[in-house]
C-alpha cells in the first residue's frame, strides 16, 4: 500500500480537521464532490459543516479567508487551479499579504494551489504562480516536490500565523508514490539536498527536482559526473545558505524551474548566488525555465515547453564543459 | 415616529463630531501638516452614522470605507484614532505604517480598509463566517459601505453574492453620491436603480434619501435589525450628493451646480439639526454646546497626536510576516 502526493495533501487536511477545531475547508467543489483532484474526497462527510463548496469567486474566497482569519480561524483555500488565483490577486497581495504590516493582527490562511503544468491541459490550466506571490511582502510560499513534504509542508503552513501559497504539482498528484509518509523535521524555510555530489548543482524545486534527479542518474551513467540536486522545497522563504554551501562545493550551479523565464525564482537564485558567493562559481551560472509562451495545449509541445531531462543535461554538459 | 431617542440623538451627535473633525482635518491639510491624502463624509454623515450607530461595538462588525467618519464616530472609534494616523503618530493603530482612511482595528471589529473598492464585502462575510464556525454569530451584525463606483467591480459582486449564499446577517450600504471620483454614475452602470440589483443577488434591498437624517436613522436601522434577526444581508442605496471633493485636493468642480442647489444637494447636518429640534429630541441650546464640546475634543486629540513621535525607520522592523524568517526572504 503506498501514499501518492494528492493522498498526502488529503490526509494532512483530514488531520489538520480531527486536530485544530479552528482549520476548516473552502473552495469549489470540494464538499460532496470531494475536489476537481480528489483532495478532499470523504472529508466533508467526516467533518459536517467544515468543508464548504464556494460560488466561482476567487476574490471572494480569499476575502473571506481573511475575514475568517481575522477571527481566529485557520482556513485552507483550494483554488481549484492556480491559474484561476489570478482572480485572487489582489486579495491575496493586497488584503492577505498587508494585513499584517498594517494592523499587526496576522491572518494565518493557506491558499492550495493546483499548479504546473500536465499533458493536454493547455495555457489556463497549468501555471506556475510562485514567482508571482513570492514578490510581495508577507507571503509564505511553498512548493512541495515529495509526498512526505506534501504532508508536513501543509501541516506546517497551517500552523503558521502567515498567508501561505502552497503550490502542490499536479503533475505529481498520482504518479508520485511513496511507501510511506515520512518526515526528517526539516521546518518550512530549509531546503534539502536530494542528491549529492561534487560537479556542479542544481538547484530545483517542486516537480522541476525529478526531472533533476533524473537528468543527473544519466549524467552519472554517461560520464560518471555527480551532480547534486538542491530541493528548495520553499521559495520565500528561500534558503540561500543551504544553496552557497552547495555551490562552495560544485563551483556550478544550474537553477530549474518550470515557470516563465522571465524574472521568477531561478533568476533569484542565481542574483542571489552571484551577490553572495561570486567567489565560489567555477563557470557563469545558467538558468532554465520553461519558454517564453504560454503553456501549450498538445502533449508534444508541453513536452519541449518544460524543462525535461534533455535539455537539463544538455544546459549540465555545458556547464561542466566551461 | 417610532425612533429611539437615544439612537437618533447618537446618530445626531456622530454626525456633528465627525463634520467638525473632518473640517479640522481639511485646515490640516490645507496648511500642510497632513502628509497624504484627506477623504472626507461631507453630505454622507447621516447615513454613515445611523449605520455606526445601529451597531454594537464588541459584537458587531464594521468594515469602514472612504466616507464613513461618522459611522466610526458613533460606532466608537476612539478619536485619537483618526488624528494619530492622519497626524502619522506612531501611538496609532497603524504606526504610520498605512494612513488616513485606511485605519482599523480588526479585533475590535473594525477591518482595516484597502483602497481596492469593494474587497471589504467578501472579508466582512468572512468575519461572520468565523463567528458562525466558533458558534459565536447569534445576534451579531456585519456591515460595510460602499459608493456608487464599487457596485461595479467584481470585489463587491462576489463578495455580495457569497454572503447572500450564506444568508449572513449584513448589512451593505451603497451610498450614491452620484460621482465616483468624477464620474457620473451614468458612465457606471446602465440599470435604471442600484436597489433593483438586490433582487438579483436575492438579499433585502432598502431605498434611502441620504439627506434626511430621520429617514437614515429609520431605514437604515431596520435593516441592521432584519440581519440582526435572521432576515439574510441586507442592501442599502442611500441617494446623496457628496459635498465635496473625492478627496480635498480635488475642488468637485465636476458637480453640476444644479445638483449642488436640488434635493440631493442638502446637507444632512442642517437637515438633521432641523429635525433634531422640530421633533424635540435637542434644543438649539444643547446643540451649541455640543458644538463647543466637540470643537474642543477634536482640538485636543489633534494637539496630542501632533506632539507625539513620528516612526523612526531606524526602529521599524521592517517585518511583512509575524513568523520570523530570518534573512531567507
Amino acid at each position: 500500500m503506498s501514499v501518492t502526493y494528492v493522498d498526502a495533501i488529503r490526509d494532512a487536511q483530514e488531520k489538520l480537521l480531527r486536530d485544530d477545531p479552528r482549520v476548516f475547508l473552502y473552495g469549489q467543489d470540494i464538499s460532496k464532490f470531494g475536489g476537481a483532484f480528489k483532495a478532499t474526497k470523504g472529508l466533508a462527510e467526516a467533518f459536517p459543516g467544515r468543508v464548504l463548496d464556494s460560488p466561482i469567486s476567487e476574490d471572494a474566497m480569499i476575502g473571506m479567508a481573511v475575514g475568517a482569519a481575522i477571527e481566529g480561524m485557520r482556513p485552507i483555500v483550494e483554488m481549484q487551479f492556480a491559474d484561476f488565483s489570478s482572480i485572487a490577486f489582489n486579495q491575496i497581495v493586497n488584503q492577505a499579504a498587508t494585513h499584517f504590516y498594517r494592523t499587526g493582527v496576522p491572518v494565518p490562511l493557506t491558499v492550495r494551489l493546483p499548479s504546473g503544468g500536465t499533458p493536454g491541459s493547455g495555457p489556463f490550466h497549468s501555471q506556475s504562480m510562485e514567482a508571482l506571490y513570492a514578490h510581495y511582502p508577507g507571503l509564505i510560499v511553498v512548493t512541495p516536490a515529495t509526498v512526505s513534504d506534501a504532508y508536513h509542508m501543509l501541516l506546517d503552513a497551517v500552523a503558521l500565523d502567515d498567508p501561505v501559497i502552497y503550490c502542490e504539482h499536479k503533475f505529481l498528484y498520482r504518479w508520485l508514490k511513496s511507501p510511506r509518509i515520512n518526515g526528517d523535521g526539516l521546518p518550512i524555510g530549509k531546503a534539502r539536498i536530494t542528491r549529492p555530489g561534487k560537479h556542479a548543482t542544481v538547484v530545483a524545486y517542486s516537480a522541476m527536482v525529478h526531472e533533476a534527479v533524473r537528468a543527473a542518474d544519466r549524467l552519472k551513467e554517461e560520464g560518471g559526473w555527480e551532480i547534486e540536486v538542491v530541493d528548495l522545497r520553499s521559495v520565500k522563504p528561500l534558503d540561500i545558505d543551504t544553496v552557497l554551501a552547495s555551490v562552495a562545493r560544485t563551483g556550478r550551479l544550474l537553477a530549474l524551474g518550470e515557470a516563465f523565464p522571465w524574472g521568477g525564482v531561478t533568476a533569484e537564485v542565481v542574483a542571489r548566488v552571484c551577490s553572495d558567493g561570486f567567489h565560489l562559481l567555477d563557470a557563469p551560472p545558467r538558468r532554465l525555465n520553461s519558454r517564453d509562451t504560454p503553456v501549450p495545449y498538445h502533449p508534444k509541445l508541453w513536452a519541449a515547453h518544460r524543462p525535461t531531462p534533455e535539455s537539463i543535461c544538455l544546459a549540465l554538459r555545458e556547464l561542466l564543459n566551461f | 415616529m417610532g425612533l429611539d431617542r437615544d439612537y437618533v440623538r447618537d446618530v445626531f451627535r456622530a454626525m456633528l463630531r465627525a463634520r467638525i473633525l473632518e473640517n479640522k482635518l481639511s485646515s490640516l491639510y490645507k496648511a500642510g501638516k497632513i502628509v497624504g491624502g484627506v477623504y472626507l463624509g461631507k453630505g454622507q454623515e447621516a447615513v454613515s452614522a445611523s449605520l455606526g450607530a445601529s451597531l454594537v461595538k464588541g459584537k458587531d462588525i464594521f468594515a469602514a470605507l472612504i466616507r464613513d467618519q461618522a459611522g466610526r464616530t458613533a460606532f466608537g472609534e476612539p478619536l485619537i484614532d483618526c488624528t494619530r494616523t492622519y497626524l502619522g503618530s506612531v501611538l496609532g493603530p497603524m504606526k504610520g505604517r498605512d494612513g488616513n482612511i485606511h485605519r482599523g482595528r480588526p479585533l475590535d471589529g473594525m477591518p482595516a480598509m484597502i483602497s481596492h473598492l469593494g474587497a471589504e464585502v467578501s472579508v466582512v462575510a468572512g468575519m461572520l463566517v468565523g463567528r458562525r464556525l466558533k458558534g459565536e454569530l447569534q445576534g451579531v451584525v456585519g456591515a460595510t459601505c460602499v459608493g456608487d463606483g464599487a457596485t461595479s467591480t467584481g470585489s463587491f459582486h462576489e463578495g455580495l453574492n457569497m454572503a447572500a449564499v450564506e444568508n449572513l446577517p449584513m448589512v451593505v450600504i451603497v451610498g450614491n453620491n452620484q460621482f465616483a471620483y468624477s464620474t457620473p454614475t451614468d458612465r457606471q452602470f446602465a440599470c435604471e436603480d442600484l436597489l433593483d440589483r438586490a433582487k438579483g443577488y436575492g438579499v433585502g434591498g432598502h431605498a434611502v434619501d441620504g439627506t434626511d437624517m430621520l429617514a437614515c436613522a429609520k431605514v437604515i436601522g431596520r435593516a441592521v435589525t432584519l440581519a440582526r434577526e435572521g432576515g439574510g444581508p441586507q442592501m442599502v442605496v442611500a441617494r446623496l450628493l457628496r459635498l465635496s471633493g473625492h478627496g480635498e485636493h480635488d475642488d468637485g468642480s465636476y458637480v453640476p451646480p444644479v445638483l449642488k442647489s436640488g434635493q440631493l444637494g442638502r446637507d444632512c447636518l442642517e437637515t438633521g439639526i432641523v429635525q433634531m429640534i422640530e421633533s424635540g429630541l435637542a434644543t438649539g441650546d444643547e446643540i451649541e454646546r455640543w458644538k463647543t464640546e466637540f470643537a474642543e475634543e477634536v482640538q485636543a486629540a489633534v494637539a496630542q497626536a501632533q506632539q507625539e513621535p513620528a516612526p523612526d525607520p531606524w526602529h521599524e522592523d521592517w517585518r511583512a510576516c509575524s513568523t520570523d524568517t530570518g534573512r531567507g526572504l
